[in-house]
């Protein structure tokens, strides 16, 4: 398998569903003649033409909400926004529209539609520019979220997106475009709402997903020399999630941490950590601990935002504590 | 009363423009059949929302409600203008859109009564008629928020190359919403060929229209964004239709949005709570007298387009079927449980 940056698989999965499907096209700002903000969308204006690769003005509302329309009529639209952080200017579309848009038809009208793009801290861009929103969207039913980790998954997830027929939102993350990894060759889809298993293990169970995979598996190397076994959990996807991975491990383990980027409060590490003590309360000879961001918004200086979200010395301490 | 006397309509059809309006000649001539279909769509609205608002007052519907009388033309004016393929989408004041878009009024009725039967399942109530099928796309709930989907409606016709254009349909209250302002900008700037149909009946919510926005012309919006903005009169259906007329078939054959005001009056209140404390009761009375509904009555029985006798049979089928249709929806079933389960992911 060759390895290719996170960025390039991104583009990989448009360009290929751009090719197969006429109706699928690319809306945000910057997408086209600058080729993305990240990168994500270089040399498709030049291959798709000025028709389908859309470079919109800073209104994240308006081409929400025109992606959103042009779904209900029948076509596939990817609304890139720069970072998910903007997407709340589009809170509205989204939840309103085209996450309720199905239901309140009486089931006549699908939205197949992707809003995707970059989320996240780290990278000293202040409070407003950091969010990482996975679980205030995935608490709408309608929506599906996924949040992958690495380039084959947001490859195959982005794919596998594009062609479902409901409003799915891949959220990606800064630190992840430039870090490559392996890619299979030719066409394959992930599915979504499966997770995957990074490491198999046996003295507790790592629940995580997006750029804390990377945290975490830096952390694995400690903990390997520490003696201590860990199976880790990618969960790839937030909406749906997968549950039977999930408690399948912890029955084995009868330990688990949860490491995410989102807020401590109602972050998708406590609606995991709800779900296994009702699943598994049986299995856990421990406390089922969290590391996730901290309960603040983001601050500035790297002194402080490195503490902000799940670091190495966090995770381990958490293993520590579980595992003692 | 602390707001200004409402205008009443002059007959004068267009009242002013932002540009100079294009020549697509006249509206092509409807057949009588054609016309008379018209009246009996306005009629059966205007039935249909008096059958609603004594279900509303007798319990029988909860929630919101907001009925469509004495703004019928604007609806069945602008409909008749286009074609059936053409698109449209609305706010919340959406019964006249369905009904003229293909809802029977059973559904609608069993619908607004919460039952399995109506026409989105007992799931989305009055304010959201959905007939996909006859390109009417809702009936939506949050002030503007349609205005970006009726955006996107266009634009994927456009990218389909069907030369269609979407009327989409607001309230003057929708004209300072951030999502209208933006789907404006996008729709000049990329040539998206949707009429954004400003229904100003002069209130917003009990919020006259002159202590709602800065400029009380509200077609003046187009301005900021270089588009064609249109205020006319709407009482009146032909002269509603020759104007969405032209403003349809230029956005058809251009790719040109514009905003078309129509100067509208709402008999009742703003939703079926509203004790209309804002305003006198004479100055509903005084507009009563341009009643859409009789005017186009009077103008089809004037060029014999029907005679007395006809239409008042006309008019009788309107309203036996519109108690049918009521007492088949209060005869049908409220949902199964297992219905709120259904229809969240296709």
């Amino acid at each position: 398998m060759a390895k290719i940056a996170y960025r390039d698989a991104v583009r990989d999965a448009m360009s290929e569903e751009m090719t197969r499907d006429s109706r699928v096209f690319l809306i945000g700002e910057e997408v086209a003649q600058y080729n993305g903000a990240y990168k994500c969308s270089k040399g498709m204006l030049d291959k798709f033409g000025p028709d389908r690769v859309i470079d919109s003005p800073i209104s994240e509302a308006g081409f929400a909400g025109l992606c959103i329309g042009a779904a209900m009529y029948g076509l596939r639209p990817i609304a890139e926004f720069m970072t998910f952080s903007f997407s709340f200017v589009a809170f509205d579309q989204i939840v309103n529209n085209a996450a309720q848009m199905r239901y309140m038809s009486g089931g006549q009208i699908k939205v197949p539609m992707v809003f995707r793009g970059n989320s996240g801290g780290g990278h000293q861009i202040g409070a407003t520019h950091s969010h990482a929103p996975e679980n205030i969207y995935a608490t709408y039913p309608g929506l599906k979220v996924v949040v992958p980790a690495f380039a084959a998954d947001v490859k195959g997830l982005l794919k596998s997106a594009i062609r479902d027929d409901n409003p799915v939102l891949v959220i990606e993350n800064e630190a992840l475009y430039g870090r490559e990894s392996e890619v299979p060759e030719g066409e394959y889809l992930t599915p979504i709402g499966k997770a995957n298993i990074l490491q198999d293990g046996v003295d507790l169970t790592i629940v995580t997903h997006g750029r804390s995979c990377w945290t975490v598996l830096e952390a694995n190397q400690e903990l390997l020399k520490m003696g201590i076994r860990a199976e880790i959990i990618d969960l790839r996807s937030i909406k749906p999630l997968d549950w039977p991975t999930v408690f399948a491990s912890v029955r084995k383990t009868h330990r688990l941490v949860c490491v995410d980027e989102t807020k401590p409060f109602c972050g998708v590490s406590s609606q995991v950590a709800a779900e296994v003590q009702r699943a598994c309360f049986d299995s856990l000879d421990a406390p089922v601990l969290r590391v996730t961001s901290v309960e603040a918004p983001m601050p500035f200086s790297s002194a402080l935002e490195d503490e902000c979200i799940p670091n190495v010395a966090r995770i381990i301490e958490a293993v520590k504590e579980v595992v003692a | 009363m602390a707001t200004r006397k409402k205008p009443l309509p002059t007959g004068a059809g267009v009242l002013a423009t932002t540009q100079p309006l294009p020549d697509y000649g006249d509206a092509p001539t409807l057949s009588r059949e054609g016309r008379l279909e018209w009246y009996r769509l306005m009629y059966l609205t205007r039935k249909f929302e008096e059958r609603t608002y004594q279900s509303y007052q007798t319990g029988l519907i909860g929630g919101f409600c907001h009925l469509y009388n004495g703004q019928e033309a604007v609806a069945a004016g602008t409909f008749a203008a286009i074609n059936e393929t053409d698109p449209v989408i609305t706010a919340y004041r959406d019964h006249a859109h369905g009904l003229m878009r293909g809802i029977r009024p059973g559904p609608a009725f069993a619908e607004m009564y919460g039952r399995a039967t109506g026409v989105v399942k007992g799931k989305g109530g009055s304010m959201h008629f959905f007939n996909p099928e006859k390109q009417m796309w809702g009936g939506h709930g949050i002030v503007g928020g349609q205005t970006a989907l009726g955006l996107g409606l266009a634009f994927a016709t456009k990218y389909l190359g069907e030369k269609k254009v979407c009327y989409c349909y607001m309230g003057d209250g929708a004209v300072n919403q951030g999502a209208f302002h933006e789907s404006l900008n996008l729709a000049q700037l990329m040539k998206i060929p949707v009429i954004y149909v400003i229904e100003n009946n002069m209130y917003s919510m009990g919020t006259a229209v002159e202590r709602h926005s800065a400029p009380v012309e509200l077609y003046k919006r187009a301005l900021g964004y270089d588009m064609l903005g249109v205020r006319a009169e709407a009482q009146d259906f032909d002269l509603v239709r020759q104007i969405a007329w032209t403003l349809g078939e230029r956005a058809r054959n251009e790719n040109l949005p514009a905003i078309l005001e129509l100067m509208t009056y709402r008999y009742r209140g703003h939703s079926m709570s509203d004790p209309q404390y804002y305003r006198s009761k004479d100055e509903v009375e005084e507009y009563r007298k341009h009643d859409p509904v009789e005017i186009m009555r009077g103008r089809i029985l004037s060029e014999g387009t029907v005679n007395e006798k006809d239409l008042e049979a006309l008019e009788e089928t309107v309203r036996k079927e519109v108690q049918t249709a009521h007492d088949w929806a209060l005869a049908s079933p409220f949902p199964s449980q297992s219905e709120i389960y259904t229809d969240i992911y296709a």
